[in-house]
């Protein structure tokens, strides 16, 4: 079963994403949403986290939520997959189950 | 598809009510159906009708409203964290001796058995809190 999993708080406050990345298994995928994207932002601390992870989970992040803080498409890291709202339900009706890190 | 979405975060506190009600409505224009929005914890302050943000802010408590009338969504208030926080529809506030009630048009209060349903009956349960 390839779960979908959520982070909206930024690894900077919280460490739910890294949790999250450490308990993924290999096929399930992630998305950054709400605060959460600050961790897309390449040359971050949490960039090779990210990067590492890259391997073997699939990273998107909501775009509506980089505009709204100011992080440009060209900064976030490469491979990462930026999708709207829509792409968001898209996520979630792929994936078998949404696991949100609250 | 079908959906249920539950929200345990209040309006206008961080961000989750605001996604939560912008996944809706992109779900609806993908053609999905939302079973049911269940709000819980803080997520129950989303359904007084007694909301007056600015004039140049969202009213995401219409927004809810207006996605209930529009697509029939059953929106559901938790009754425990309802009566904790002073969500009153017209019955409960009778039944507690109350002098008002402030439930917002098209959401219900109910119990937490209407999560549950709403999991069993939906392919996907989605969760937006803080």
């Amino acid at each position: 079963m390839a779960i979908l999993h959520i982070v909206n708080k930024s690894p900077y406050e919280r460490n739910n994403l890294a949790s999250c990345l450490r308990l993924a298994k290999a096929g399930a995928g992630v998305i950054l949403i709400e605060d959460g994207v600050v961790a897309a932002a390449d040359g971050g601390k949490f960039s090779g986290m990210i990067k590492d992870a890259m391997k073997d989970l699939k990273i998107s992040v909501l775009g509506p939520d980089l505009d709204a803080r100011g992080i440009s498409r060209d900064k976030v890291i490469e491979g990462i997959d930026v999708v709207d709202y829509g792409g968001f339900v898209d996520l979630v009706a792929e994936y078998d189950c949404p696991q949100s890190w609250l | 598809m079908k959906f249920t979405v539950q929200v345990n975060e209040g309006p206008y506190q961080h961000q989750a009510a605001d996604t939560a009600q912008q996944f809706v409505r992109a779900a609806l224009e993908k053609g999905h159906e939302i079973y049911r929005v269940f709000f819980y914890h803080d997520g129950v302050n989303n359904g007084t009708r007694l909301t007056v943000p600015p004039q140049d802010d969202r009213h995401l408590q219409k927004g809810w409203t207006e996605l209930a009338e529009k697509h029939g969504i059953d929106l559901v208030i938790c009754i425990a964290a309802a009566q904790r926080r002073g969500i009153m529809d017209p019955d409960e506030a009778k039944r507690q001796g109350l002098d008002a009630d402030n439930i917002a048009p098209g959401f219900r209060i109910s119990g937490l058995g209407q999560l549950i349903e709403g999991g069993i009956q939906s392919d996907r349960t989605i969760v937006f809190g803080d």
